[in-house]
């Protein structure tokens, strides 16, 4: 596995403490990774670390290949036209793939002469992604693309991305903090909460990694699991475990959903789900 | 050309969906050997999943022998699935119809019935390959 971005020890320190603390994760080429956590965890510091705008206290970033990156707020000039927004990206980007962008754009019926202004929230976020994409990078760095937009204009944004994928096996990091918005398109998890990474791996290995178990309260955890998170209400306990082989038939075992998994580890800041540090490459 | 649909609430994963989609258009001739499947991309551009769940579909359908991935050509059907009889579903239906009639009269409601069914399937395939058909 060839890896398209691979962060290392990465610190950051803001004015009134650490952004981010000690973070090591990578992403395999051609994986569509979700970047998780609740506002303020550091995920756009570490998008604006991974895209070369910030410069690290300590830590490395490696990256195979051009990095392409739409910001939260979609920065596009109001007053511009189409044709001028794709004639500033030209003229800014070295590699530019204009042909592309301007296909694309005509595709989703979007004319040249009209004004950025003029665009619903959809649309705007197509033209921003459409940025990025024509600048054919290898890795395409989206933060919180779906903020702000309505469900169908989501899907839009989501369908138009995972085509570009299948097509072109561009690796892709896309933060949110609405882990439902990721669901069947990304395959990779990468939590941070705290500036601290919490867990980064293969989502189907992490969910076939833990298991919800409910039963009686008197029962004690299955020899050797890690226990993410304990719950008690009246007379039973619930737990989501990793790595568990789960014996005692007084147990009722399921597999965690994605939610349950990014919500247990995010109430339970301490505890971690990381590959060995030689799985992560040098 | 068989289009994909998804039922995000049913807890079955995305890839199993398109297996059992596929599996029921072969069933009922809606999709027959010589026919391609759509292209990952295809899919992916209308149903906003990750290409990667398509493949994993469709390597599945091949490992059962159903299709076969021709480089630079695309997905192909090989063969279609007859393991019922048109004859026999019918009769089983007029079963299953009777037997929810009864049910009915019984006093059952819908989710009594349903629950029933289910025990009864997980009863029938315990220990088999979760419930998947063998050809």
């Amino acid at each position: 596995m060839t890896a398209a971005l691979t962060v290392t020890g990465l610190s950051v320190r803001h004015r009134r403490g650490w952004a981010l603390r000690d973070c090591s994760l990578s992403v395999p080429a051609g994986r569509v990774a979700a970047l998780v956590g609740p506002n303020g965890a550091g995920k756009t510091t570490l998008l604006h670390t991974v895209t070369g705008l910030l410069t690290p206290h300590g830590g490395t970033v490696t990256v195979a290949g051009d990095v392409a990156f739409m910001a939260q707020d979609k920065p596009l000039y109001d007053t511009f036209t189409i044709a001028e927004t794709l004639t500033f990206g030209r003229r800014l980007n070295p590699r530019w793939d204009g042909a592309y962008a301007a296909g694309r754009l005509a595709e989703l019926g979007i004319e040249p002469e009209r004004k950025i202004k003029e665009l619903s929230g959809g649309q705007q976020a197509q033209v921003a992604l459409t940025l990025a994409l024509a600048r054919r990078p290898g890795l395409l760095v989206l933060d919180e693309p779906l903020a702000n937009l309505d469900p169908l204009a989501r899907h839009d944004v989501m369908r138009a991305l995972m085509g570009e994928v299948a097509e072109r096996g561009t690796t892709v990091l896309i933060s949110s903090h609405v882990v439902a918005d990721l669901h069947d398109t990304c395959d990779w998890l990468v939590v941070l909460n705290g500036g601290r990474v919490q867990v980064s791996g293969d989502i189907d290995d992490l969910l076939a990694g833990h298991l919800m178990l409910s039963g009686p309260d008197e029962l004690r955890p299955p020899a050797g699991a890690q226990v993410i998170e304990e719950s008690r209400t009246g007379r039973q306990v619930r737990l989501l475990v990793r790595g568990a082989q789960v014996l005692d038939p007084r147990w009722n075992v399921r597999q965690a959903d994605l939610d349950e998994l990014v919500l247990a580890y995010l109430r339970s800041p301490e505890a971690s789900a990381l590959p060995r540090l030689s799985e992560v490459g040098a | 050309m068989i289009e994909f649909h998804l039922d995000r609430r049913s807890g079955v994963a995305t890839y199993l969906q398109l297996v059992h989609q596929v599996k029921q258009a072969l069933r009922l001739g809606t999709l027959r050997p010589g026919d391609r499947l759509p292209t990952a991309r295809e899919v992916v551009e209308a149903l906003a999943i990750n290409p990667n769940t398509v493949l994993k579909a469709y390597r599945e359908l091949e490992r059962e022998g159903l299709v076969e991935g021709r480089p630079g050509l695309g997905t192909f059907v090989q063969r279609s699935l007859g393991g019922v009889r048109l004859a026999d579903q019918a009769a089983l239906r007029r079963e299953l119809d009777e037997w929810v009639r009864r049910a009915r009269r019984a006093g059952l409601d819908r989710d009594d019935m349903e629950t029933l069914f289910s025990l009864a399937m997980t009863d029938a395939y315990r220990g088999g390959a979760a419930g998947e058909e063998t050809a």
